[in-house]
């Protein structure tokens, strides 16, 4: 098990971490500090974004609030009462009926008022089995969002376009960019339903396809790469809705391209949508009171779901059979497949550990779910990330506190992970990027390498790994200030590594460090 | 019925067993169903334990036992012509008129007519379980001059008619919304899960569905309610009492527990029989899977090539075979490792060939009725008069034709598919088969719209497949040559129906009234049918209907594109280079092809979705689909093989779209 005590102390602050070379991050203030053969290299990074919080056009007020700005408009009862059943369904029209008391029978309002206190009290007994429920859409998208302090981060959703290099960015407007560096426009997406977005994912094996989670819908946009267009039209957009699946939180494609499965922490069911057809099918399940976040496995076989309860469940794609696995603590926050979906890392809300699921594919059995009798009985700890203190340089004294892992990813050759902790409450305790390397042969291995920092007093709020780097491996770090970066760590994705723990070749070491954590056999594995 | 020498093994052995299992199934569902319709249709709120206690010793007397044989008949029947009925492939009306033509057809008046019995049956069920006034048809009384006689029980008579009507509407919808019709799905489920998921639609679907029936049968009762009354107190001689008020005024009608009564046996109706068409569903769209190859001769012909190769087979079984293969294709490694085997005398790579070669076939089919159809369509979505439709296709010398033919050249069978082969295969072969024919529109009728007909006509000399070699001059000479007689243009292109008109000749000899009078309903016969409004193809119906076998294209262009991709790593023998080429012409000219066709306006406007209806409409969509299939498929490919694919030899034009997919622009 590795854990941060390992790590090399972090930068001094000031110092930004730029890019890794020889399992070292190299630090400097500014993109000069760059080594020259690592500078070279760099000009096919693509670019660093900034946006500033005071560009964002905010809205000034929400949609309901607009009401005010218009007379009274005096309607029919029948209207009004057509329009509440519309806009709120059952629970708005009694509202309506109740607050109108003057002008309908005195048992008509008595006895609606009568069943909205019921419908409330039952509605409150179910909160309290799931105190989720009782959140508004925002907080609920705040709270289980893969964003830390999602409300207030000017970069709400980023993703990496799973083979080329252009990537889309949601920003707290609401609005969508989608940059490619091989072309001159950036077109913005707009659109009518595209409120709080939540998560914002490519469809693979696709150019143009973009799924938004948004807060009533879901929105697949399809942005012709060719087009010259900076705005496209909302026709561009498809929408997916089905009743009482929002807010959605998460989306996932399914590697072949084929499928979406979206989820809500409202919904007790997955939705697995045929996107072309725009029909989908509930896999429902009761227990956890919804589903937060979804991931797909990269080779399409399993699905992650975890719930708002401590529990989650491992969808298995072929007949969509699903596995529990209770959780101890608490939910399960965040988790990552290995790239070839043997292996599952995910982190729990209140433990400051990782852990690993190892999926042992039957291969020539179709009939039989894999994972269901052959899957693994208990998860293993790979790393422990608990609070730390490093003696710096200087002689402070830095301690590194991680509240709540808050996401883990892979990279595309399965040989870094990067871990991104923070925690919501505590103000005084800075959100950290720590990055491990990772060992497959013999045994699967989490190794450290050390901490990625960005300027003075931004704090990391979402961080992704490009998809297929050609050089090795590119984090691409949302910052709370509003900035876009990425570090680049340059390692030879096809090459054996050839101390056992950095791959990189062609540079120098360019300082001669006690590299003495290389041969220390300290990383135990737990992994039967 | 099916006769010996249609029915082919799989319909026997695999198709009947999984009739016969869904309709056990719903035999099997029917006791609780009818036990929650009893409690629901006899509880009152003032004495609910009796109610239960009265319930319970209803369920065991001897009528509950009788009427639930009935009951079972009922589903036995619905089974057996969802059996009869179904098919993969929908039946589409490209126009009102061929709507009609299909409500009109004799096999829908038969399954119309049996359901209308039907329905009496389970009414008259409901009736008995209901019990009260609705117990028996007739009842003694005093008549006013103090003479003992039957009368009518007007409650019992409405509700059965309410049956018949329900019946008769479920039939009916039965056609418009395609209900016939059993789609695959995309998501793989267990059958119990599966079923477990559709039952609140279903629950709803009915519960709805039944409303809307109730309150179409109560408008017709209030006004032509006196007429089956009438009649049946004459045959059964009965009388009316003068001192119960009739049941087809306000009055009577606005009695809302003969409402309810009436609404919950609809319910009960309609959800008996859509969880019946709703197990058939689930158990005939099961994956069935097909052994590849098989070490016994006799059983060759159930192997996956030789099932997906033969043509004389019922629409299902190549439906199934397909979905097979795309699921080979994705799951399983050791199943894909016998397509890419060598026969073992002489070292031919059998499955594959044959595999590859049927889903080049279809997809080229494909692409053929796609040009066909872009050249019959004029580009406002309409069906253009036959001499501009003819002159468009004789210019339209365009990249699409000649790239078809390109791909058509290294297989020279191919180029035999005219586009009435392409269409008469998709609807397979009409009334031979069975399974397939009930829906589909006699092409030969007067009610089939031109332009389809134009479309399995057999091709004419004009067409570019024949004669290709004719001056462009000659072409653009051609529509005055035809412009001149409108007239005889429109007698040709719609026949009127012999029913309806008599023969001209026969009048014209002597203008008489009668003759005038002919001629004149000749005239109104023709400009109805003429008539833009009831026969203009409906765009994008008839968008819908090129569709609407594509399911199979789905599943073949799925199946292709995973073995490409999986053969990258798992062909030892490299079976399929030399496919690859092909493979990849025919995906791109397809693709060329659904291009142009999503330019036509309709063709991109989504249906509406219907959530209410048990019919499933995911024939619809199918196009969205394919179009979104066919972009991944060939991106996996790309994707798999990378610069590789500058190695592979194809034509300068597919070279550049290819590098477009290469690039990451389409």
């Amino acid at each position: 098990m590795c854990s941060l005590a390992l790590f090399p102390p972090p930068l001094p602050s000031g110092q930004t971490t730029l890019c890794e070379s020889n399992n070292e991050l190299l630090s400097g203030t500014s993109t000069e500090d760059r080594p020259k053969q690592v500078r070279f290299t760099a000009a096919v990074l693509p670019l660093s974004l900034y946006f500033p919080r005071e560009s964002l056009k905010l809205h000034s007020r929400t949609e309901s609030s607009s009401k005010a700005a218009f007379l009274d408009h005096s309607e029919t009862l029948w209207m009004r009462s057509a329009a509440a059943w519309r806009d709120g369904g059952l629970t708005g029209l009694l509202t309506e009926i109740t607050n109108s008391h003057t002008e309908v029978p005195k048992w008509l309002s008595v006895s609606s008022g009568c069943t909205l206190a019921l419908l409330r009290w039952i509605s409150s007994f179910h909160g309290s089995l799931f105190p989720h429920l009782t959140l508004s859409s925002e907080d609920m998208i705040a709270e289980f969002s893969q964003v830390l302090n999602w409300s207030d981060c000017v970069v709400r959703a980023f993703s990496w376009h799973p083979h080329t290099d252009k990537f889309a960015v949601a920003l707290l407007d609401d609005s969508i960019k989608i940059y490619n560096p091989k072309s001159a426009t950036t077109p913005t997406l707009k659109h009518r339903l595209q409120r709080s977005v939540a998560a914002v994912q490519w469809k693979p094996l696709c150019a143009s396809a973009l799924a938004v989670a948004c807060q009533n819908c879901l929105l697949v946009w399809h942005v012709d790469p060719c087009s010259l267009s900076t705005r496209p039209s909302s026709g561009c957009a498809q929408v997916l809705s089905h009743p009482g699946h929002s807010p959605v939180t998460s989306i996932a494609w399914s590697p072949s391209g084929s499928l979406l499965v979206s989820a809500s922490p409202v919904d007790t069911a997955v939705m697995v949508w045929d996107v072309a057809a725009e029909s989908c099918v509930p896999l429902q399940r009761l227990g956890g009171g919804g589903v937060t976040f979804l991931s797909w496995s990269p080779d399409g076989s399993h699905v992650l779901a975890s719930t708002p309860s401590t529990l989650f469940r491992v969808w298995e794609t072929r007949m969509w059979t699903c596995e529990r696995w209770p959780c101890v603590k608490g939910r399960c926050q965040s988790g990552c497949w290995s790239p070839d979906g043997s292996r599952l890392l995910f982190t729990v809300q209140g433990e400051t550990v990782i852990y690993a699921l190892t999926f042992t594919d039957a291969p020539g059995s179709p009939g039989i779910p894999t994972g269901s009798s052959k899957g693994p009985q208990a998860a293993a700890v790979v790393a422990d990330l608990s609070e730390t203190t490093f003696n710096t340089p200087d002689g402070d004294i830095i301690q590194y506190y991680t509240g709540v892992i808050f996401s883990v990813s892979f990279n595309n050759s399965s040989q870094s992970v990067s871990v991104f902790s923070g925690d919501p409450q505590a103000v005084d305790r800075p959100a950290i990027i720590a990055v491990f390397k990772t060992r497959t042969n013999p045994i699967f291995e989490l190794l450290p390498c050390g901490f990625v920092q960005g300027e003075p007093g931004a704090e990391p709020r979402l961080m992704q790994f490009h998809p297929n780097f050609q050089h090795g491996a590119l984090l691409t770090v949302c910052w709370s200030t509003g900035r876009i970066t990425h570090v680049p760590f340059y390692f030879l994705s096809t090459g054996v590594p050839h101390f056992g723990l950095s791959g990189s070749p062609l540079l120098p070491r360019l300082q001669e460090r006690p590299s003495a954590f290389a041969n220390q056999s300290l990383f135990t594995e737990l992994i039967s | 019925m099916f006769s010996t020498e249609q029915s082919c093994w799989f319909v026997r052995k695999v198709i009947c067993w999984r009739a016969a299992a869904s309709i056990a199934w719903a035999v099997l569902l029917l006791p609780p169903i009818t036990a929650v319709f009893i409690i629901l249709s006899r509880f009152s709120f003032l004495h609910p334990i009796h109610t239960i206690s009265e319930c319970l010793s209803l369920l065991t007397s001897a009528s509950a036992i009788f009427s639930f044989i009935l009951l079972c008949g009922v589903i036995l029947m619905v089974g057996f012509l969802n059996l009869e009925y179904y098919t993969v492939i929908p039946t589409i009306a490209c126009s009102k008129i061929a709507l009609l033509g299909q409500l009109l057809h004799p096999r829908q008046f038969v399954s119309s007519v049996v359901h209308c019995i039907m329905g009496i049956i389970v009414a008259w069920c409901c009736a008995i379980t209901i019990g009260g006034r609705y117990e028996t048809l007739g009842y003694p009384c005093i008549q006013s001059d103090g003479s003992p006689q039957m009368c009518l029980n007007e409650y019992q008579l409405i509700l059965l008619l309410a049956g018949a009507f329900v019946g008769f509407s479920h039939s009916l919808l039965g056609v418009i919304h395609n209900m016939n019709y059993v789609s695959f799905h995309t998501v793989q489920q267990y059958k119990y899960l599966r079923f477990k998921g559709s039952l609140p639609l279903v629950v709803k679907c009915s519960a709805i569905q039944a409303l809307y029936s109730i309150r179409n049968y109560i408008v017709v009762y209030f006004f032509l309610g006196y007429i089956p009354r009438a009649w049946i107190c004459k045959t059964l001689n009965l009388h009316l009492t003068s001192s119960a008020h009739p049941l087809d005024s306000i009055a009577g009608l606005l009695d809302l527990s003969l409402f309810y009564h009436l609404w919950i046996s609809a319910t009960f109706l309609l959800f008996t029989w859509y969880i019946t068409l709703l197990l058939f569903r689930i158990f005939v769209t099961e994956v069935y899977s097909f052994p590849v190859q098989s070490s016994f001769t006799e059983d060759a012909h159930q192997c996956l090539p030789k099932v997906l190769l033969t043509d004389k087979q019922p629409m299902i079984l190549k439906f199934l075979a397909l979905q097979d293969l795309a699921l080979l294709s994705q799951h399983s490694p050791s199943r894909r490792c016998e397509v890419f085997s060598l026969s073992q005398p002489g070292g031919h790579p059998h499955n594959w060939n044959a595999i590859s070669g049927e889903c080049l076939s279809l997809l080229a089919d494909l692409t053929q009725r796609l040009v066909a159809y872009h050249d019959t369509v004029a580009t406002n979505g309409r069906a253009k008069s036959l001499s501009t439709g003819s002159e468009r296709k004789t210019s339209s010398e365009t990249s699409v034709t000649s790239g078809t033919e390109d791909l058509m050249s290294p297989r020279p069978t191919l180029l035999m598919k005219t586009p009435a082969s392409v269409f008469a295969r998709s609807i397979v072969g009409g009334p031979q088969s069975p399974l397939t024919a009930p829906f589909t529109p006699d092409l030969d009728s007067p009610f089939a719209s031109p332009a389809l007909r134009r479309l399995t006509a057999p091709v004419e000399q004009c067409s570019p497949w024949h004669g290709t070699v004719q001056s462009p001059h000659i072409m653009r000479r051609a529509p005055k040559l035809w412009s001149t007689s409108t007239d005889s243009q429109v007698n040709g292109s719609f026949p009127p129906s012999p029913a309806s008109v008599p023969s001209p000749k026969q009048e014209a000899s002597k203008p008489s009234l009668l003759a005038q009078f002919l001629q004149n309903r000749k005239e109104q016969v023709l400009h109805f049918v003429t008539d833009q409004n009831y026969n203009v193809i409906l765009p994008e119906a008839s968008s819908q209907a090129l569709f609407a076998d594509s399911q199979a294209h789905i599943w073949a262009l799925e199946g292709l594109s995973y073995l490409v991709q999986a053969s990258f790593s798992e062909d030892h023998f490299g079976v399929v280079q030399t496919a690859l080429p092909s493979i990849l012409s025919c995906m791109l000219v397809l693709q060329e092809a659904v291009d142009r066709h999503f330019k036509l306006p309709h063709a991109s406007s989504k249906p509406v979705r219907s959530t209410s209806s048990i019919g499933d409409s995911t024939y619809k969509t199918l196009r969205f689909a394919l179009r979104a299939t066919l972009k991944t498929a060939i991106y996996r490919i790309t994707t798999t093989f990378g610069d590789h694919l500058n190695a592979v030899q194809m034509s300068a034009e597919h070279r550049k779209r290819l590098q477009q997919f290469l690039e990451y622009k389409e």
